[in-house]
């Protein structure tokens, strides 16, 4: 295993130009690598792009500008057989396990679509692998035969995992696969995650707004507020400095299941809501719902450095 | 003690659907007293939304119809026995309530301070700009930044957690004594759902009035709620104070729901505890204990005989496991409790 990152970004951008000349620029600016076998947490509220950025690795989107390396390729600039190559290794699990899987096909053709369409396996071996796959993600054999009405919203999301991973992918973009589940089934797609993890040696971005199951499965966190990343730690380091104002709010807003804890802990209330991405604050997005705003905040978007060793932030405090 | 605002007896609450009937509310008993914040919490399909709807008598009928069980308001009037015209003066004026999606529960045509003013004058007779003022008042009452300007705007120029606290306006407008919030902030983000907190908090702590909180999540719970109710398959399956469900929990299934939320002090590398399984069909809802299947520890006796509510010290606390039976082996509850505020 080499040290070299799987995934490299450098000032990606994606702006979506809407009616009447405006300009959304949903993803402004990202710069992050992730590392081989690790799990990137991918962390902001609504709005912030953090799918946005997800599908642009995903080439779903074109990106506006900046590069995308993947295992040191520029992923731009792939001829048709590359790229085929690369949809290979790179492969998505969506937030609704109900609008992402076809109704129509059997969870057996589901699952073993990506087989078929990268000559991978076909007849019985096809049958075999997916079997294996419906095995490796805790369903039965015999569910390939029956379409995804009959499964509950954790087994359809199984379902999203195993056709993921039929094709033998290196990295896995998920983008909330949990949130749309209940509590207790969360956990056991969290495991999941982990066990395959070990298994396979896969590398995960997993991106969610939920920041304590992220904490929980992730080895470093991105927090990204209105296009851009403000924060990029260790994950226990995030927990326990975290520099950014916002981050600190976020981690003081997650309502712990914990009374006296609960009641012990000083939170910060945000004022105010996140402002439009279409009309961004100039200087530092944050700037307008942060506690510590100084007057250079309106004036220059504060530079994304490295503060400590591998802790990141974009903040005019530091 | 004085009589309690509500009073919950053996609710049966099921739909009568083309391939049998589910049955969504299997005999829930409780008490909410004046000025208390409870919490209802479970998973999808625990019945705890249904529950709270037939608060209200909000589910349609058909399919849903009340089979059993009495719901006692201020101790003299049965909320299951009111026609619907008599159902009217209650909704809104004794009890508001807030949903989950405050996008598709204001109406999109009409500005938010005529919403509001619309519950007013619907309970009290007052003129239109004496309800508008009063909107106004309610605004402020909600923490919304400029009512003046609000009142004249429309839903779609509100963000999310705007018109989240438009909703508490209008359930609040005429006073109710018991406010419901079914799953008030699970819409929002994390910031703003701390701010919708905040201001139900307030709002409980200056108009006194009682709030039944519905929601899956225990973080909610820990931050508003005084009592807990644990319902399960249409059951109540542990029911206690705050302290009581989050430090004595004498549930295997209130266990499993607290095991399975991460924590700020839980090892990353250790697996989340998850509860096996799924719930049970509730066409056709087991003999025994509903939980049994999914049960560590369940014995023989739980899948013959549904259990009673033991109580745990008095009858306060209570929990539906055979666990609690004074010939029940004992088993170490598999969670610190307390978390890291005790140790």
């Amino acid at each position: 295993m080499s040290n070299a990152p799987i995934l490299e970004l450098t000032d990606l951008r994606k702006h979506f130009n809407l009616s009447g000349g405006r300009v959304l620029k949903a993803v402004d600016g990202l710069n992050f690598n992730v590392k081989r076998g690790e799990t990137f947490g991918l962390v902001g509220e609504s709005g912030c792009g953090k799918s946005t950025a997800g599908r642009t690795i995903m080439q779903l989107y074109e990106p506006t500008s900046g590069s995308i390396k993947f295992d040191g390729r520029d992923v731009s600039k792939l001829t048709k057989s590359e790229r085929m190559k690369f949809t290979k290794e790179m492969q998505m699990v969506f937030q609704d396990p109900y609008a992402s899987l076809n109704p129509r096909m059997t969870v057996g053709k589901i699952i073993g679509e990506g087989l078929e369409i990268h000559g991978l396996a076909s007849g019985r071996k096809r049958a075999e692998r997916v079997a294996e796959l419906l095995d490796a993600v805790g369903l039965n054999e015999e569910h390939a035969n029956r379409f995804p009405h009959e499964f509950s919203g954790g087994q359809r999301q199984r379902i999203g995992i195993a056709r993921a991973l039929a094709i033998e992918p290196k990295f896995i973009v998920a983008d909330e696969p949990i949130s749309a589940l209940d509590v207790s089934v969360q956990a056991q797609v969290v495991n999941l995650f982990k066990k395959l993890q070990r298994e396979r040696d896969l590398t995960y971005l997993f991106i969610a707004h939920d920041l304590a199951m992220v904490k929980h499965i992730s080895d470093r966190i991105g927090v990204m507020y209105l296009g851009k990343l403000v924060e990029v730690a260790e994950s226990d380091e995030l927990n326990a400095n975290p520099l950014h104002p916002y981050t600190q709010s976020l981690l003081s807003a997650i309502p712990l299941p914990d009374p006296e804890q609960q009641k012990s802990r000083e939170r910060i209330i945000l004022k105010g809501e996140i402002p439009s991405p279409l009309n961004p604050p100039s200087g530092c997005p944050f700037r307008t719902r942060c506690p510590h705003a100084m007057d250079i905040c309106a004036k220059t978007m504060p530079e994304f450095k490295e503060v400590k060793p591998d802790h990141f932030v974009a903040c005019h405090l530091y | 003690m004085s009589t309690p605002l509500l009073e919950v007896n053996n609710l049966r609450v099921s739909f009568k659907m083309h391939a049998g009937e589910v049955q969504a509310v299997r005999g829930v008993s409780f008490k909410l007293d004046k000025g208390e914040v409870l919490a209802i919490v479970g998973e999808s399909g625990s019945g705890k939304s249904v529950t709270a709807q037939t608060l209200m008598r909000l589910t349609p009928t058909p399919p849903s119809y009340i089979k059993e069980g009495s719901i006692l308001y201020e101790g003299n009037k049965d909320i299951t026995k009111l026609s619907e015209s008599q159902m009217r003066k209650v909704r809104g004026a004794e009890m508001g309530m807030i949903f989950q999606d405050p996008m598709t529960s204001l109406n999109p045509t009409m500005t938010v301070g005529m919403q509001i003013a619309e519950g007013i004058r619907k309970h009290e007779k007052l003129s239109k700009s004496a309800a508008l003022a009063r909107a106004v008042e309610l605004l402020k009452l909600v923490g919304m930044s400029n009512p003046e300007g609000r009142i004249h705007q429309y839903p779609h120029e509100l963000s999310g957690g705007m018109r989240q606290r438009v909703m508490i306006a209008i359930a609040l407008a005429c006073h109710p004594k018991l406010l419901i919030a079914d799953e008030p902030t699970t819409a929002l983000d994390v910031t703003i759902q701390a701010q919708i907190m905040d201001v139900m908090r307030d709002v409980q702590e200056k108009t006194g009035t009682s709030i039944i909180l519905i929601t899956h999540d225990l973080g909610v719970v820990a931050e508003l709620a005084q009592r807990v109710i644990v319902m399960y398959a249409g059951q109540v399956a542990e029911q206690g104070s705050l302290h009581d469900i989050f430090y004595n929990p004498r549930h295997p299934y209130t266990w499993g729901l607290l095991k399975s939320v991460p924590r700020l002090d839980t090892d990353k590398k250790s697996e989340l505890s998850s509860i096996p399984g799924t719930p049970p069909d509730l066409y056709a809802p087991p003999k025994g204990c509903a939980f049994a299947a999914r049960c560590p520890y369940a014995m023989k006796v739980c899948m013959e005989n549904d259990p009673p509510q033991f109580e745990i010290d008095g009858p306060a606390h209570t929990a539906k496991c055979w666990l609690n039976h004074p010939d029940a082996p004992k088993v170490d509850r598999p969670i610190e409790t307390g978390g890291a505020a005790h140790v």
